[in-house]
């Protein structure tokens, strides 16, 4: 009974062997370019520069990382712009997004209406990016500072509406309620009562503001134009597509030195180099994107 | 209960300046610029004396529709326009088509680890940035090291340098596209598949339809309300464009531009690189004005034909 069941449930077996290739070539093709880019940030400089990136070089080395770390202090630089931004933005970010999507899950809140659509309106239109850019600047004055690459990225309203659909399953008015009775304030109820039980939801948000923080690279393009320290690693790789020896030429040797160095610089492994640094934290972090982000989109995508 | 006057007043006031911080922001950095729209229709000069921005405004003078009639009077804003919307286009067709297709292949796999393990590995390309994206390229395209140069030469041929050639260009943003984003779609339709009730595909199959009947008449009925949001979302977007995709993934190559200039890039070399300023605000606005009026036409179309689908 079960088999017969079955078969009438499935695809034929010929079919789903057509479906296993699909989608096994797809999903290598969507991790060989990572592999391949790890092998060359560990080949010898050598070994490129004879037969060019190769999944088998000549010779293995570790002296791209060496170099990098000891010869160039603006990647640890970079990579400290990165990590405080990252999480700056993120506590940032996520605090506000909570608040503000707090507020708007209140039912009894009196300005809920206008407060969601004045959140909503920015999806459907905007100033532009000249505006933006001259107000940022101009008035605001993020530019040249960390700032610059913080306070532009510190609101989505994508998710204040996954925040507020988050809130609205998870936390029943009765709660709050009960603890407004209690003689609770509406902050402490926040914090003691709401919060805890959002903590999936509050991962979710966090999570998608430290990957938009740590994959950033625009904000730095628009709004770090002199003082490049404050670079982070992405706008740093950047920087490299058009001018390999930018790196070099930062590390502050000069003269004939700077020949010698740059000679036996592992450039083009470094470059490499450069992105299996940046997509480390990412892979590592990719456990719990998955568990909670896959649960955020599903419920933010829901019409609500 | 009753409440009091001053408690009602209390908690008001309280959730107020819980939503004071987003606010201030949205003003700030979403609705003052908003007023920077008058900028696309002024000269924007810089006011000698004193000069803040509201001063150069104030002393800018009004040049009518001007800057709209430069910005169509170069081939670059028409090339751009046909660009961005051929490509979007494109994207959504294969975007809505091929993560359906997977979400549904994947879904009618026996052994589900495989199925989650394809589903880890075509999800990761959405967690990466372009800058990390064109690297990956370079490692295949680049002209001197790359992999398809070498074994081009391997094989006897002159190797070609990608970078500088148009035509493969098309094909390779659409790939880069679909490699980047089919993930992300795959892993929404998979979850609304698995929130179908099974009581239907029972019913279905009782009535002795086959899988790919059952495939036809229940699954992708029911996907039909997420297909609309995100058609409406993306058909809002036509005039957008994924700045990275088409600023990095060329390394910024001005010989591919007849391909790879798009609206976006376009507002932002404008801005940045030349300094028109005036011309990429009528750009920004134009782009804007019509997103808003194909989101709310989208939206009136996707509710006439079914009401439960629309986005508002």
């Amino acid at each position: 009974m079960k088999k017969k069941n079955h078969r009438l449930t499935s695809v034929s077996l010929g079919t789903e062997t057509v479906f296993h290739v699909i989608l096994a070539l797809f999903s290598l093709a969507c991790i060989i370019p990572f592999i391949f880019v790890v092998i060359i940030s560990f080949s010898s400089e050598q070994s490129i520069r004879e037969i060019g990136y190769s999944f088998v070089p000549l010779a293995w080395s570790t002296d791209t990382y060496t170099y990098a770390f000891q010869k160039l202090p603006q990647i640890w630089r970079s990579f400290f712009n990165s990590v405080f931004i990252t999480v700056v933005g993120t506590v940032l970010s996520t605090g506000i997004c909570a608040l503000y999507s707090y507020a708007l899950f209140r039912p009894d809140f009196k300005f809920r209406n206008f407060f969601t659509f004045f959140s909503f309106f920015v999806m459907i239109f905007g100033g532009g990016l000249v505006p933006t850019y001259i107000i940022s600047k101009q008035v605001l004055h993020l530019s040249e500072n960390y700032a610059a690459l913080i306070v532009p990225l510190l609101v989505s309203p994508f998710n204040i509406i996954v925040m507020r659909t988050f809130f609205k399953s998870s936390v029943p008015m009765e709660l709050i309620e009960a603890a407004t009775i209690d003689g609770s304030g509406e902050y402490s109820t926040f914090l003691r009562v709401v919060l805890p039980i959002s903590k999936p939801g509050i991962a979710t948000i966090a999570l998608l503001n430290a990957l938009a923080y740590w994959n950033d690279w625009f904000q730095s393009l628009l709004y770090i134009r002199q003082k490049k320290v404050l670079q982070p690693l992405q706008a740093l790789l950047m920087e490299l597509q058009n001018n390999v020896e930018y790196l070099n030429r930062m590390s502050g040797v000069l003269g004939a030195d700077a020949i010698k160095e740059a000679m036996r610089a592992p450039t083009q492994s470094l470059r490499m180099a450069l992105v299996v640094i940046l997509v480390i934290p990412i892979a590592c972090a990719y456990p719990f994107f998955q568990r909670y982000i896959i649960a955020g989109l599903t419920i933010g995508s829901v019409k609500g | 209960m009753k409440v009091s006057r001053f408690s009602k007043y209390k908690k008001t006031l309280a959730l107020l300046t819980m939503v004071a911080p987003g606010a201030i922001w949205l003003f700030l950095l979403r609705y003052l610029p908003m007023g920077g729209i008058v900028l696309a229709f002024k000269n924007y000069k810089v006011y000698p004396r004193n000069p803040t921005f509201f001063n150069n405004l104030k002393h800018s003078a009004w040049v009518g529709f001007k800057n709209f009639k430069f910005m169509f009077m170069t081939d670059d804003a028409w090339v751009m326009i046909r660009n961005t919307l051929a490509y979007n286009i494109v994207f959504i067709i294969l975007g809505v088509i091929i993560p359906v297709a997977f979400a549904i292949m994947m879904n009618e796999l026996t052994k589900k680890y495989v199925a989650k393990a394809y589903q880890t590995l075509m999800f990761f390309p959405y967690f990466l940035s372009w800058i990390v994206v064109s690297y990956f390229l370079n490692a295949f395209l680049d002209p001197q090291y790359g992999l398809l140069p070498s074994m081009q030469l391997a094989a006897g041929q002159a190797a070609t340098n990608i970078y500088t050639t148009i035509k493969p260009w098309p094909y390779i943003i659409v790939f880069a596209n679909l490699w980047k984003n089919v993930g992300y779609s795959t892993v929404l339709y998979l979850a609304a598949i698995a929130g179908i009730d099974t009581n239907q595909y029972e019913a279905a199959a009782i009535d002795g339809a086959t899988k790919w009947q059952q495939i036809w008449h229940v699954t992708i009925p029911n996907l039909r309300t997420m297909i609309a949001i995100l058609f409406i979302l993306n058909v809002g977007k036509i005039f957008n464009a994924d700045f990275g995709l088409f600023y990095n993934l060329p390394m910024q190559n001005g010989a591919l531009f007849p391909v790879t200039q798009v609206t976006d890039t376009f507002i932002y070399r404008a801005m940045l690189n030349t300094g028109n300023l005036g011309m990429s605000a009528a750009a920004g606005l134009l782009q804007n004005v019509v997103g808003f009026f194909c989101i709310l036409g989208a939206n009136a179309v996707v509710k006439k034909l079914d009401s439960d689908s629309s986005l508002f």
